[in-house]
């Protein structure tokens, strides 16, 4: 259920692992007594890299834990691009399509992907392996094309290297 | 060779490591400042220095810094911009990563400056690997009581917290930053009140760009008359620029201010000429928001003059021939680049970067994306760069935040210099699916 539908704040709220609850009480705990909402990125990043998406239980769970009511979590999940609100693949490729890294051949690093891994943009594999998503400029223009998954950068791309890439991520996800 | 202020110890091998920072001079700043400095003394040295913002608008910083309100009683922030996201920049990321305790160093100077007690540097999500060198750092600043109370037995007390954003390139406009921080959605906020009277919780709050917080360590080591003698006119110190597009040599460079493009582009030790041996046609000189120059305006000014990588020299000629220094993201075109293409390309970036805010740009950007979609894709008309123009005005000064004229001026710029190529768009489509337009002449009057 996607969290603009009127009966997500109903969807019940799922638990997290010992791992990120003490996560999150640990960056909720750097801000002042009060302003604990000022987690909530870093939360919601939390959420994502357990469970690879940020879903409307998720989120409900999210709101009881910074005290806040739901739809202040949904209004920000929403807004900030890098949280996936739809499950996707094991490995999701964010691929850069602004401009300095077009200037390099990002269209065709896109172009190369979709036709390797057989799907379009913002499509997953069959398998569940990959998902590729385009983006707007990470911050990386000198050495494009690139693109990011799991937070690491793969920078100055090129086929060899995207081959190596994708078959170094497809096997660290079967192990 | 020209000096380095801010880059110098970058590639020392464990300089990521306080004991190695420390070693090589690191937090002498913090030293001088607490032990020696009150905090007016060290605002003095940021004004003497004519430091100028380096996240993009290039306002002077001391006199940002002296704007602070004072109440009694109430709590003031020094916030970090890291969100560096302004397509063509890359040079924070470099600085944090290479240097995590030069901004930490600045980050302590600077609060102590600003009476502030709790400072936190807001980071842009896609960059958590440099947040967590951040993070280590920090630790290590607190447990060599550089951070925490009483820093280095001068009564001062500091803590310092980094903290990630989420994607949304409008939060490093400064109060849309604050509201992120907060933990809300990044709209701009109406000024005033300015965040220096009503920022971050309310608190009276200085937000400052990774750079400038970075330069207030040579600043207090050395002086700011010092700092002040280099450079040219109102453009002083060093600034890192990020080279980026078809460059032999792309990365970040720290340069002099005041040094010539033509050095910057083609010189040894900058970024060696263009790439596969191909001819320059274009550049932005400051980051995706500010106007494009032709190859004829980028080495010389239209007056003939050399132009320089400085604030004024750049902007040399207003927007008829000049353009900005910006964030120092600089993006060079080779000959084979279509401007047609690209323009809708940063276009579709501010259309999908929009907040949402405000009408003019919610709308306009989209249009202007639309609109730069059907010229490049060969179904426009030559109404269409009328009517480009016709939205780039009713963006222009409309809006709550600079988004807006982020998306227009770029627009406006390119179709002001390379009329042609656009129109060629429009009167031969197929051809131009098929090739580039080419470099464009200069006017016989350049």
């Amino acid at each position: 259920m996607k969290a603009d539908h009127p009966q997500a704040v109903n969807e019940a709220p799922i638990e997290f692992s010992a791992n990120t609850m003490a996560e999150m009480n640990r960056v909720i705990g750097l801000f002042p007594e009060g302003k604990q909402k000022s987690a909530i990125l870093s939360v919601l990043h939390l959420v994502q890299d357990e469970l690879g998406w940020v879903s409307v239980g998720a989120m409900n769970r999210v709101a009881q834990i910074l005290d806040i009511q739901p739809i202040e979590v949904y209004e920000v999940a929403t807004f900030y691009t890098m949280f996936h609100l739809d499950p996707v693949g094991k490995n999701v490729l964010e691929v850069c399509r602004t401009g300095p890294c077009q200037l390099v051949g990002s269209d065709d690093l896109i172009t190369y992907i979709e036709e390797k891994l057989d799907i379009k943009v913002g499509e997953t594999t069959k398998d569940g392996m990959f998902t590729l998503k385009t983006v707007e400029c990470l911050g990386a223009c000198g050495y494009g094309p690139m693109l990011m998954c799991k937070y690491q950068f793969y920078e100055r791309l090129n086929k060899e290297k995207v081959n190596e890439m994708l078959d170094a991520m497809r096997e660290a996800s079967n192990s | 060779m020209s000096r380095k202020l801010l880059i110098e110890h970058a590639d020392v091998p464990g300089i990521t490591s306080f004991e190695t920072y420390r070693k090589h001079g690191g937090y002498a700043s913090v030293e001088k400042a607490l032990k020696t400095m009150s905090p007016e003394d060290v605002v003095e040295e940021v004004k003497k220095s004519g430091l100028r913002g380096r996240g993009g608008a290039g306002f002077p910083t001391g006199m940002k810094w002296s704007f602070l309100a004072k109440p009694e009683g109430v709590e003031r922030h020094l916030v970090c911009n890291a969100d560096e996201s302004e397509p063509g920049t890359f040079k924070d990321r470099y600085l944090m990563e290479k240097l995590p305790h030069l901004l930490i160093e600045g980050m302590i100077t600077s609060s102590y400056a600003l009476g502030a007690r709790r400072s936190y540097i807001y980071i842009r999500g896609e960059f958590m690997y440099v947040l967590r060198i951040l993070e280590k750092a920090i630790a290590e600043a607190y447990a060599n009581g550089m951070l925490g109370k009483n820093i280095l037995g001068s009564g001062y007390d500091l803590d310092l917290v980094v903290t990630p954003g989420g994607g949304a390139y409008i939060c490093g406009e400064e109060t849309a930053l604050l509201e992120s921080l907060e933990g809300k959605r990044g709209n701009p906020r109406m000024k005033p009140p300015f965040p220096a009277v009503k920022g971050l919780w309310g608190n009276p709050t200085v937000v400052n760009n990774v750079e400038s917080i970075a330069a207030v360590v040579p600043i207090v080591n050395e002086g700011g008359e010092a700092y002040a003698k280099i450079g040219i006119e109102r453009s002083t110190g060093t600034k890192l620029i990020s080279a980026s597009g078809n460059l032999v040599r792309p990365g970040v460079y720290e340069i002099e201010l005041g040094l010539s493009v033509e050095e910057f582009i083609y010189g040894d030790n900058y970024c060696r000429g263009i790439a596969n041996g191909k001819k320059l046609k274009a550049c932005i000189p400051g980051g995706s928001s500010v106007p494009i120059l032709p190859h004829y305006l980028v080495t010389k000014t239209a007056a003939g003059t050399d132009r320089l990588m400085t604030y004024e020299s750049l902007a040399d000629g207003g927007f008829a021939s000049g353009s900005m220094l910006g964030s120092g993201g600089f993006i060079v075109f080779d000959e084979d680049q279509c401007i047609v293409r690209n323009t809708w390309n940063f276009a579709r970036f501010y259309a999908h970067e929009s907040c949402g805010q405000c009408s003019p740009c919610r709308e306009g950007t989209g249009w202007m994306e639309k609109v730069l979609y059907r010229l490049e894709h060969g179904t426009g008309t030559l109404e269409d760069i009328t009517l480009l123009e016709e939205i780039n005005k009713k963006i222009e000064g409309n809006t709550i935040c600079p988004l807006g004229d982020a998306a227009a001026w770029p627009v406006a710029a390119a179709i002001r210099h390379f009329r042609d190529e656009f129109e060629w768009h429009v009167k031969s489509p197929q051809e131009a699916q098929t090739r580039n337009y080419g470099l464009i002449q200069a006017p016989l009057e350049a």
